[in-house]
């Protein structure tokens, strides 16, 4: 694979440095050159976290819609448009796509409330999370597979959102 | 659990899970592919046992974590441990934070610094270039980054490359996800007759 070629084509595609407002020269851009592989595999692993082949109980939709709520309680508004082309693409509707609003609770269902109360409290403050946590997920009828592919979820937007944030201040600084 | 630790400690606890690891016997070919690509091959422990759950994940996670925290050049080692440290301490995952410390003081071949992290928090004071890495991963964990512009110009005025900061970013925002994972689907718990 030719790095040169493939960077070319990650400055052209990828979210992060998008969003980030990386220069396609300039220092920064010399030093994510370096590091084309961490940012192709950070690709691999928004796809596999968004639009994964065997989803389990959470659709592409209710992953989508729950990346952009991430998103939103990060202030992040250009990832939060990023993932909404994700969830019109999964014709999200109804809770599916109500989940995107952070003041939505849940409307009464049980598992979307629970799939609510651990993506909020795990984004914003995880070190507040207790064993109940957990056991609230699994009251609610969500599977110990399903639990790992949420909490995967929110945990990589975690690392999308702080490396979005971090190249734009190296950008800003240069 | 009456044994899950609370506060910081470099020494390694056990991780007990909270959801159950796949059954290393009944795992599909996919699931084995997956540990395949596990740093350590001869025995699985139960928190990538416990990912497996979401195979797909923890395939792109597994050599995107080894290249982030041990590919050659940029930020040393040892600094990439404290980036680590960092968003440990903010997200308050005792497990990551006492391997990563102890890693660190390995590397360093001393306590004290993490001693006085583990003692002061976020707010502790190390030699000025450890004090800038430190204090700018522990921002970056914030919700939302609470990371500046003028945390940056700290970093640069401590003599850190652009390489050097990118791999900062990196490990340290690495850790949002790690933290993120072992802290909610486990609890780190004391080793039983180990002093």
């Amino acid at each position: 694979m030719d790095a040169r070629t493939d960077m070319g084509v990650i400055f052209e595609n990828d979210v992060i440095l998008r969003l980030a407002g990386i220069a396609s020269e300039g220092a920064v851009a010399a030093a994510l050159k370096g590091r084309a592989d961490v940012v192709a595999m950070t690709g691999q692993a928004a796809a596999a976290s968004l639009l994964p082949e065997e989803p389990g109980c959470l659709s592409h939709g209710e992953r989508a819609a729950l990346a952009v709520r991430v998103a939103r309680l990060h202030e992040e508004a250009g990832l939060a448009a990023h993932y909404e082309v994700l969830m019109k693409r999964a014709a999200a509707r109804g809770a599916t796509a109500a989940l995107a609003d952070p003041t939505f609770k849940g409307g009464g269902d049980a598992r979307l409330a629970a799939l609510i109360a651990y993506t909020d409290r795990v984004a914003l403050a995880p070190k507040d999370t207790v064993a109940g946590d957990i056991e609230a997920l699994q009251a609610a009828g969500i599977a110990d597979a399903d639990i790992v592919r949420l909490a995967e979820l929110v945990a990589f937007l975690a690392y999308q959102l702080r490396v979005i944030a971090g190249l734009r201040l190296m950008q800003a600084t240069t | 659990m009456s044994g899950t630790l609370h506060a910081f400690t470099t020494e390694i606890p056990h991780w007990q899970p909270r959801v159950k690891p796949i059954d290393l016997t009944k795992a599909s070919p996919a699931q084995r592919d997956a540990l395949k690509v596990t740093p350590s091959n001869t025995k699985v422990s139960d928190y990538v046992l416990v990912l497996a759950n979401d195979v797909e994940t923890l395939k792109a996670r597994t050599p995107l974590f080894n290249a982030i925290m041990y590919n050659r050049g940029g930020l040393g080692r040892a600094e990439r441990e404290l980036g680590a440290v960092g968003a440990s301490v903010v997200n308050r995952c005792i497990y990551c934070a006492a391997v990563h410390a102890s890693r660190y003081n390995q590397m360093t071949k001393g306590e004290a610094e993490m001693s006085r992290v583990f003692a002061d928090g976020e707010a502790a004071e190390l030699a000025p270039r450890q004090t800038a890495i430190f204090r700018f991963a522990t921002r970056l964990s914030k919700t939302p980054s609470q990371a500046t512009e003028a945390d940056m110009r700290v970093l640069r005025d401590a003599g850190l490359s652009d390489e050097e900061i990118l791999d900062l970013i990196l490990s340290a925002a690495l850790f949002g996800w790690a933290n993120r994972l072992m802290h909610t689907l486990g609890d780190p718990v004391a080793r039983e007759g180990e002093a």
